[in-house]
């Protein structure tokens, strides 16, 4: 087709730009094996690292003895804390305001803590090394209960902070607490539920479990001693941040860093967080003056990276006897493990848990979390989910469950009753967040409507007389949730994280033949950003989005930026996208005035040109204009194209969703069948309609694994049961139910192109729905809280303890 | 995850193989498929110094069906088990059970073999060639002697086989026409092993039941089979279930799993009786 017989619609369609499910453009090197991943990485003369890990969770480490090690050929040094304390870095800062142990020092925390850390020539000798590296431990009592930690005569774990009152979030009321927070109103809220016709009261606890990418963390560090540069490779989320941590800890001047993200192979928070490997590594490289390598294998990365959840939350919830929503109390008991090595905002040491008033307009609530040391690893991190909300969320949903049981209700009628209304929107919640857009009663009925509810309930009605009957032996459940995320931080006036404000960037160069670079602060780790950046660039500047390169995760050449986690790339740097393409189309405009001669208010754009307005046939592509910028002198015009933004959000996104998921359950075994899931997804603006397909579909498999059967399980003294995919739930596709997406479209009022991100929210909507199904089967037969994960045995123990098996 | 120092050996015949095992004794063990002694060398829980690989030995292949006798050579894989029409129309419980164990990776490699000599009481086979009543040849240096696989399992992971026995073939007699059968497992997830699982054949001559991951060893008892003989059900599974002894792990509770093998025991059963004609 030539230009001449385009329609506008053609033009747009070329574009590929917003809305359209244009194919991952990554997907062709990782289809073929031709990612390129850290543990790809192999430079010349590389040494390969590898730790000592502590079989106890709580031990005094008597001695280190590596002589054995280092007689062994190959092996070039072994680190421990003694050989990293000259240098101030046998401790490292966490980004909770904590500090943790690189190597132990003294004392051992947690089971697969590093206590040494061998360099040899190859993989092999390093593994063989550590074998040799003698330690002498001295049992400690081990503590993995969070309320046995605040007993008075409870073992102090954190030797180092001993009898220091003051944390970093404020006072300290024993040994092994980190800090309290509070949000609301307690004294009205207490009032609230002193006076309310009912109160439901639950423990609600989010097990502990863990993001387990694909790709297990690692690094390669490689100091260059004559230029004086340090090159760090690593599966990072935040690179930036890493680059400035690293300055900071390392007093290399912060422009001798460079720090490269390569591929990730996934990272759902477990990459967030600064790792003793890459410290030890890069001790290592500048102690040896060659590359240092090092990749954990599963075990370690289940073990001693940042673990997820973990939180007890006692909840009350008062109602009126017609079910409206009175008030809302909750105390958390959160459990960090060893060190705090959460990575929130500073300001947020719980995260965005303040969100726990969900998707309904509760007037008054109160929140208090106390953080707790134990002899489990350390992390707390948001996985697949912003800031602890999927914990506010599976919450919130089984709260309104257990109210709903209580007042003899449906659930669907309860949520409905207490929705924030679309007309209440910009909302502000009792808990202290202004909610940006939502309608929630729409995306409700659309759900309800699209499953048949009053079918599926009659459905149910019938199974349970049958079950009665004797005639099956199958429960149905029916788990309904309503879910409201906070993403997209943050406004740099309440979120950093250590001081570095959470806006982030895009910088664009146009090329003089019309095709572009764009780089980002953020970092793909298999969410599809060189996909859908330049498909929002595409609409903004009219280049077609197959024509631009998206580039992320080197600090050489990208803008400063706080990196990809919390389902903030889209809603922080898609922002910023948004901009800078906006100061390039607004060069490019003075540059068409120019080549037509005409003033820059008398052209006006048209989705990949500017046309003189009411004459449509005087135009200048962007293809043209981009070749002008560099050829011609314009006057009052630099020359080139080129365009940076940095975006400080004025607030956060509330993406939100309606969830229906439908269980048989086998009371016999305890074998659960997911047989329907229905999933509607708010996310604003829809950007590529089949990458936020996939994005739900492998939200909602996270969310399956977590609420049916992965966890991470410690015993008594602190041994990790679960360490390795055997016993971790990863769900294959065999276990992986169908699943039916659908959607409403309610934009941000803030954002540049009303997008909210959505990576996240089948993670935060999915684990209250199945877990809500699960309940819900045997509700009829009095059952009102049961823990995840709701795997075989556990539903059997359900079922056995309320007296199905006769 | 990396395995200590080894020597590997790739002998081509079964002699050779035996003779390797005479040499080095102890310290060898034999590789078939790798999928249960390399995990194990990964988490240096085994620590071989010799792997005499076994994958070029010709006598340990191929499956025959002659007479009323099945043999298997030891190194036909858990695939192949799946894939053989005669083997399938003639056992059809050994393809059932088969395609329960692990994925489909881990059974291209995987042996009948390896499966049955490892000791685990988490394997399917073992369970399954009590209920088919199998014999096990092994061969030494010496030669070859049979062990009936009823009594070659002694714990988890000791068996009746000598350090440097190589197990080779595994026979049994065909079912009669008609038999009904049964494989029942439940697992928690695609590539674990059975939370419980029941073998179950039902036939004129007689009726025979085995357990799989209720105890150290694969579970068989004399009484059960006496029972279901006798087209005694309940006698069956109530002798059976006097057999097990299940520990308590991350699959759950010994309560939960004494309950769940009754379960799965009466599901084999029926399925096995709908089958039998
Ligand atoms: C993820 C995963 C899931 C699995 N799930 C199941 C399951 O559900 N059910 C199940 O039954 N199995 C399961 N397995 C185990 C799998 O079937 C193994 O293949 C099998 O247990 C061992 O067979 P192999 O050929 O791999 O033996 P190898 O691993 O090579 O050997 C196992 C042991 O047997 C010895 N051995 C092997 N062959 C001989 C021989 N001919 N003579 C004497 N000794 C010998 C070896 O020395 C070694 O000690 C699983 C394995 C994996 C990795």
């Amino acid at each position: 087709m030539t230009e001449a017989t385009q329609t506008r619609e053609d033009r747009a369609t070329a574009l590929k730009g917003l809305g359209t499910a244009r194919k991952r453009v990554e997907d062709v090197r990782f289809t073929q094996g031709k990612g390129n991943y850290v543990d790809d990485i192999k430079l010349d003369g590389m040494l390969f690292g590898d730790f000592v890990r502590s079989p106890y969770a709580h031990a005094k480490v008597v001695s280190i003895n590596a002589d054995a090690a280092r007689a062994l050929p190959g092996v070039v040094a072994v680190l421990t804390a003694a050989d990293l304390e000259p240098l101030g870095l046998h401790w490292m800062p966490t980004l909770a305001g904590d500090k943790q142990m690189v190597l132990a020092d003294g004392k051992v925390l947690f089971q697969g803590q590093e206590v040494a850390f061998v360099i040899a020539e190859d993989r092999y000798i390093a593994a063989d090394a550590v074998e040799l590296v003698e330690v002498e431990y001295e049992e400690l009592p081990v503590i993995v209960d969070p309320f046995k930690a605040l007993d008075a005569d409870a073992p102090v774990l954190r030797e180092d902070i001993r009898d220091q009152m003051e944390g970093a979030h404020g006072p300290r009321r024993h040994n092994n607490h980190i800090f309290t927070w509070e949000q609301g109103d307690k004294a009205a809220t207490e009032a609230v539920l002193a006076g309310a016709d009912v109160v439901a009261e639950e423990m609600i606890y989010y097990h502990r479990t863990h993001p387990c990418p694909l790709e297990t963390c690692g690094c390669v560090a490689s100091m260059d001693k004559v230029n004086d540069k340090l090159t760090l490779y690593g599966t990072f989320q935040a690179p930036h941040a890493v680059r400035t941590v690293a300055s900071l800890i390392s007093g290399i001047a912060e422009h001798n860093i460079r720090v490269i993200s390569p591929d990730i192979g996934g990272g759902f928070g477990n990459k967030v967080g600064v790792y003793p490997g890459y410290i030890c590594s890069v001790v290592a490289s500048i102690v040896t003056g060659k590359p240092v390598k090092w990749v954990e294998d599963r075990i370690e990365n289940l073990t001693s990276t940042a673990f997820a959840r973990d939180y007890w939350m006692k909840g009350k919830i008062a109602a009126t006897k017609d079910g409206k929503i009175t008030g809302l109390w909750c105390h958390t008991t959160a459990d960090h493990g060893a060190f705090d090595a959460c990575a929130d905002p500073t300001k947020f040491p719980a995260g965005f848990m303040n969100i726990c008033t969900g998707s309904y307009d509760i007037p008054t609530a109160y929140l208090s979390v106390d953080g707790v040391y134990t002899n489990k690893a350390p992390g707390g991190v948001a996985y697949r989910c912003s800031f602890r909300v999927t914990e506010a969320a599976y919450f919130i949903e089984r709260m309104i469950e257990v109210l709903a049981i209580k007042l003899g209700m449906d659930a669907a009628e309860l949520r409905r009753i207490n929705f924030i209304r679309a007309d209440q929107f910009p909302y502000q919640s009792a808990l202290g967040w202004e909610y940006d857009s939502g309608n929630y009663h729409a995306a409700w009925e659309k759900a309800m409507k699209a499953v048949d509810y009053e079918g599926l309930r009659a459905e149910q009605a019938k199974r349970l007389e049958d079950f009665k009957a004797g005639k099956t032996r199958k429960l149905m459940g029916i788990g309904l949730t309503h879910f409201t995320e906070i993403v997209g931080a943050g406004p740099v006036k309440n979120c950093d994280i250590l001081g570095l404000g959470m806006f982030d960037s895009c910088e664009i160069r146009i090329h003089p033949t019309g095709s572009a670079i764009a780089r980002l602060g953020t970092i793909s780790q298999g969410q599809g950003h060189a996909t859908t950046f330049a498909q929002i660039l595409a609409s903004e500047i009219g280049i077609p989005a197959d024509d631009i390169t998206v580039e992320e995760g080197d600090t050489d050449t990208a803008p400063y930026g706080l990196g990809t986690y919390g389902s903030r790339s889209t809603p922080v740097a898609g922002a910023a996208t948004a901009m800078a393409g906006r100061k390039i189309r607004a060069k490019a405009q003075m540059i068409a005035a120019y080549l037509l001669e005409v003033h820059d208010d008398d052209v006006e754009f048209d989705v990949d040109r500017f046309v003189v307005k009411g004459a449509p046939e005087r135009f200048k592509t962007m293809k043209e204009i981009a070749f002008a910028s560099y050829n011609q002198a314009i006057p009052g015009v630099e020359p080139g194209l080129e365009a940076v933004s940095y975006y400080d959000p004025p607030n956060m996104t509330y993406p939100f969703g309606a969830y229906v998921c439908v269980v048989d359950v086998d009371v016999d075994t305890g074998v659960t069948d997911i047989r329907q899931f229905y999933a509607l997804d708010d996310c604003g603006t829809r950007i590529n309609p089949m990458i936020i397909e996939g994005q739900v579909h492998g939200g909602l498999t996270e969310a399956l694994a977590i609420a049916m059967g992965q966890e991470m399980a410690y015993d008594e003294i602190g041994n990790v049961k679960t360490a390795t995919l055997m016993d971790f739930f990863w769900p294959s596709a065999w276990e992986t139910p169908n699943y039916r997406t659908d959607w409403t479209t309610t934009p941000s009022p803030h954002h540049p192109i009303g997008a909210k991100g959505v990576g996240e929210s089948p993670n935060v909507g999915g684990v209250p729905c199945f877990s809500n199904a699960v309940h819900d089967a045997f509700r009829p037969f009095g059952l009102t809280q049961t823990n995840m994960p709701h795997d075989h045995w556990r539903v059997w123990k359900v079922a056995h303890d309320l007296g199905l098996h006769g | 995850m990396i395995p200590g120092v080894f020597e590997y050996h790739r002998p081509s015949t079964l002699t050779e193989a035996a003779g390797l095992l005479t040499r080095f004794g102890d310290e060898a063990r034999v590789l078939a498929g790798g999928h249960s002694l390399i995990p194990m060398m990964k988490l240096r829980m085994a620590n071989p110094e010799h792997l005499v690989d076994l994958q070029d030995v010709g006598e340990l292949k191929g499956i025959s069906i002659s007479g009323g006798e099945i043999s298997i050579g030891a190194m036909v894989t858990q695939h192949e088990l799946i894939d053989d029409k005669a083997l399938a129309t003639a056992v059809p419980i050994i393809r059932e059970a088969a395609l329960q164990i692990a994925d489909p990776q881990v059974r291209y490699v995987g042996t009948i073999g390896g499966n049955v000599a490892n000791g685990d009481p988490g394997n399917d086979m073992p369970g399954l060639m009590q209920c088919l009543n199998a014999t096990y040849e092994v061969a030494g240096e010496k030669g070859t002697r049979r062990i009936a696989a009823r009594e070659f399992y002694e714990g988890a992971y000791f068996t009746a086989l000598a350090d440097d026995e190589i197990l080779s073939r595994v026979i049994f007699p065909k079912p009669d026409a008609g038999t009904g059968y049964a494989y029942e497992k439940q697992k928690r997830k695609i590539g674990d092993y059975a939370t419980a699982a029941a073998a179950v054949m039902i036939g004129k001559a007689g009726a025979s039941i085995a357990m799989t991951n209720l105890g150290d060893t694969p579970v068989w008892s004399t009484e059960a089979n006496d029972a279901l003989t006798n087209g005694d059900v309940e006698g069956a599974v109530n002798a059976a279930m006097a057999a097990i002894n299940p520990a308590s792990d991350n699959r759950g509770p010994a309560e939960f799993k004494k309950h769940l093998a009754g379960v799965v025991l009466r599901r084999a059963i029926e399925r096995a009786q709908s089958r039998a004609s």
